[in-house]
């Protein structure tokens, strides 16, 4: 499989994605699976501005990841999908169920969430949501940069 | 220009905060720039920081990376406004020239900041 990480990250495409991940898994391509920014040309143009010209920037709509993902895990070069919120990840995992691997990587401070851990935070539903992706099979960790633990599920929710 | 523009240093953790205070010791002007950090945000929380800093006054936006959460909030933020400007790979000697030339307009002063940091970054000989 060539996406070597499925992330929620709600800064989508960011410093620790590009640098902090896509240095030493040698990234080649991001796929950023958003419905609102894949109906913005102006905000891809953002998004692409702020990564180097070497790497790619795939826009994706949760609908589209059935059909497209195959393409990806069969590309021969190494790619990060980002997602921007659990419910974007429920939708990933519904509609693309090969999916079985989520890096939860940085969920900010919010009202009516609580601190799971520094780069957590969560409210109960969202909490409820993601023991559900793990009860389907998902493996899900939080892990914020490549060089920290993958912290189980368990530990943070 | 009736009011001098303000520099807002957007950065991820304390590189911000670390330049403002660097501009004060060498300049002694207090009222110049003011400083945001990205942590902790997602990019809803930082908009909010960016536009708290900024209060509605003509201002350069001085991004530490071209890309990244701090990029992308403060692009969005100029957008549609003509009396912000954005500019990145922030560096001391930039910041040190705008403090002095801030009666121009938000796009001709990051044009001279871009162009006062970048002859900052050279390889002397030994």
């Amino acid at each position: 499989m060539s996406i070597a990480l499925y992330r929620i990250d709600d800064r989508l495409i960011h410093g620790q994605v590009v640098v902090g991940w896509g240095q030493p898994l040698d990234c080649a391509f991001i796929v950023l699976v958003d419905n609102e920014v894949r109906e913005s040309d102006w905000e891809q143009d953002l998004y692409r501005m702020g990564v180097p010209p070497n790497l790619e920037v795939i826009f994706a709509s949760t609908v589209e990841v059935a059909e497209r993902l195959p393409t990806w895990e069969a590309d021969g070069r190494v790619g990060i999908l980002l997602v921007g919120d659990i419910d974007t990840a429920t939708a990933l995992c519904a509609n693309a169920p090969q999916v079985k691997r989520l890096n939860v990587g940085g969920i900010h401070h919010r009202p009516g969430r609580t601190e799971r851990l520094r780069f957590v935070y969560l409210t109960d539903e969202e909490a409820a949501k993601l023991r559900q992706l793990a009860a389907q099979g998902v493996e899900i960790t939080a892990q914020d940069v490549p060089t920290a633990r993958p912290i189980p599920l368990g530990e943070f929710t | 220009m009736s009011e001098p523009l303000l520099g807002v240093i957007v950065s991820h953790a304390a590189l911000a905060e670390a330049l403002v205070k660097a501009v004060v010791v060498i300049t002694g002007l207090e009222d110049a720039l003011v400083a945001v950090s990205n942590d902790g945000c997602d990019a809803e929380s930082l908009t909010q920081r960016l536009t708290d800093a900024v209060g509605g006054r003509p201002a350069v936006l001085f991004i530490d990376l071209p890309g990244g959460s701090c990029f992308t909030s403060s692009v969005r933020q100029t957008r549609g406004h003509s009396d912000l400007a954005v500019v990145t790979g922030v560096n001391l000697a930039m910041l040190l020239d705008f403090v002095f030339h801030r009666d121009v307009t938000p796009g001709e002063a990051a044009r001279r900041a871009a162009e006062a940091g970048g002859k900052a970054i050279r390889v002397p000989t030994a």
